[in-house]
């Protein structure tokens, strides 16, 4: 299959350089209001939970941070699968990079999910289904991390991680399920629901503006870590030189 | 409500100001890692086309 | 089609004569696999209830040990010698060598050691529904082992270090731990496990369409 030429060009590190500073600026910004306009609506607006009272506030940063470690590695999956099949090298930038912030979020939704289990639970820990596939899921993004770290060739390694990333995703679904299975039927502790069937608006639009947020931050560091990765890649291109050596002519 | 109520969150105070707490320097590291990491790069490669630049005319002499 | 049939038999044969002329490469997996599982016993005591609970969950927690130990010598001979790089040069595709080295992988490997996981079962006195089930669930999960195994194996191969195959590998199997123990529990209870083996096949069927073609990619990575 052909891609359209724009695909190309948008891939091109040069272009991709010179517009993803900008762009990043951009997301910061956005990323920024989200951020005041979900804490204050999180933290002050809106009202203590009936049954949890105010501890439910750790929702809006553990539900946002867990959709994220799915998300990211998705993203991390089909950006190596196009790296993989059209030899992209904007992909494999974007995959490598999405891998230490997809793992702290997903280290991030861990701890949060601990803390929160701790008034609500009455302990740290519950082999409880969500926080159990969290927990597979870090594993997952370590070793993807480390097979990554483990070689030279950077190349290589983009294209190995890209196919351990697959493997990864096709398993993710059959994780989630053998995990929910296995703790309906080990289920210990009653364990009073963390999400609730309805959820007042005073209580979601926070959470909205959390996720968005969340998502936000995600896109703007993931360029800021393509813009160094790239500029390691190509170090020895000629958009390079030019950039950075004439930078040092003119000062 | 007056910021002793606000910062004690009705008796989850250590509860929620420790995972916010957590999850700002976790996001903090986030930013702050590439950022620092981008300028290292961009310094390296100046200093090393500088030096190229040096060489190349020695070279030819 | 039909000579595609006969090169994967002629790599089958080979490997499998390979593998019995290697016997240290063979038996040691299944010593290792042995040795750990009466390590348990002296941990815990020799006739103690919780034992009893715990012995097929250490049965296959210590399958997935021996299987990840096994599994990291399936490719290195034959990627050190360059047979792996003359086959794919061939115009016989890739998958057709992968495949049949993980299923000779399985016979000599995971068919003695599921002959020793009942033995050891009788030995240690489980009841007759739990080592049935013990078996099925070996007999699903065990290929399932192999093949995903193989993929991992592929990427590290040449990588220094046995620790980084195990840390990629064993999250993946996680979920057929995870059914298996599920299944042999409610066997032990006297429950349908019909659905528990239904959702092993149904990942032994994906894991054998996805599986070789995925360990293919992997080793022409390494390759190139």
């Amino acid at each position: 299959m052909k891609l359209p030429r724009w695909i190309h060009q948008f891939g091109s590190p040069k272009y991709f350089y010179e517009l993803s500073l900008w762009l990043s600026r951009w997301v910061a910004i956005v990323c920024v209001i989200c951020f005041v306009c979900g804490l204050y609506g999180g933290l002050v607006l809106a009202p203590a939970d009936y049954q949890q009272g105010d501890s439910f506030r750790i929702m809006y940063i553990h539900v946002p941070s867990a959709w994220m470690s799915l998300f990211i590695y998705m993203v991390m999956a089909v950006a190596g699968g196009i790296g993989l099949i059209w030899r992209i090298k904007l992909a494999e930038i974007v995959a490598r990079s999405s891998a230490p912030i997809g793992a702290s979020f997903t280290f991030l939704a861990l701890v949060t999910g601990a803390i929160w289990g701790k008034p609500m639970w009455g302990t740290w820990w519950v082999w409880d289904a969500r926080l159990t596939s969290e927990l597979i899921l870090l594993f997952l993004y370590l070793g993807y991390i480390a097979l990554q770290s483990a070689f030279e060739d950077r190349r290589v390694a983009a294209r190995a991680g890209a196919i351990l990333a697959l493997v990864g995703i096709v398993n993710i679904p059959i994780i989630h399920y053998s995990v929910e299975w296995w703790s309906t039927l080990h289920q210990g502790p009653t364990i009073t629901k963390m999400d609730k069937p309805s959820i007042h608006l005073s209580m979601l639009i926070p959470l909205l503006f959390m996720v968005l947020a969340f998502k936000t931050f995600f896109i703007s560091t993931l360029l800021i870590r393509a813009r160094s990765e790239i500029l390691e890649y190509e170090c020895n291109a000629s958009w390079v030189k030019q950039l950075l050596g004439s930078n040092n002519v003119t000062k | 409500m007056s910021l002793n109520e606000f910062l004690s969150m009705g008796g989850y105070g250590t509860y929620v100001w420790s995972s916010y707490g957590i999850s700002a320097l976790v996001l903090f590291i986030n930013v702050i890692q590439p950022v620092l990491r981008e300028r290292k790069t961009v310094r390296e490669l100046q200093k090393r086309f500088q030096t190229m630049q040096q060489h190349q005319p020695d070279s030819k002499s | 089609m039909r000579e595609y049939l006969n090169i994967f038999f002629v790599i089958l044969r080979r490997d499998l004569i390979l593998a019995f002329r290697n016997k240290a490469e063979l038996i040691n997996p299944l010593m290792f696999f042995v040795i750990v599982i009466v390590l348990f016993p002296l941990a815990f005591g020799s006739d103690s209830a919780l034992l009893k609970q715990l012995t097929s969950g250490i049965i296959w927690v210590t399958a997935l040990l021996a299987t990840c130990l096994s599994l990291e010598t399936i490719f290195r001979s034959d990627f050190e010698d360059g047979s792996i790089e003359q086959f794919s040069l061939s115009r016989y595709p890739l998958t057709l060598l992968v495949s049949a080295k993980i299923l000779a992988h399985w016979m000599t490997f995971s068919i003695p050691l599921i002959v020793i996981a009942l033995f050891t079962g009788i030995v240690l006195s489980l009841s007759s529904q739990t080592i049935s089930a013990l078996f099925i669930t070996l007999l699903l999960g065990t290929p399932v082992l192999s093949l995903i195994g193989a993929i991992t194996v592929a990427l590290t191969i040449g990588l220094r270090g046995g620790m980084l195959l195990s840390l990629l590998i064993l999250p993946l199997y996680m979920p057929i731990l995870i059914f298996s123990m599920l299944a042999i529990q409610n066997a032990a209870v006297g429950q349908s496990i019909t659905a528990e083996l239904y959702f092993l096949a149904g990942i032994l069927v994906l894991a054998i369409t996805l599986a070789p073609i995925a360990t293919a990619a992997a080793l022409r990575i390494r390759l190139s």
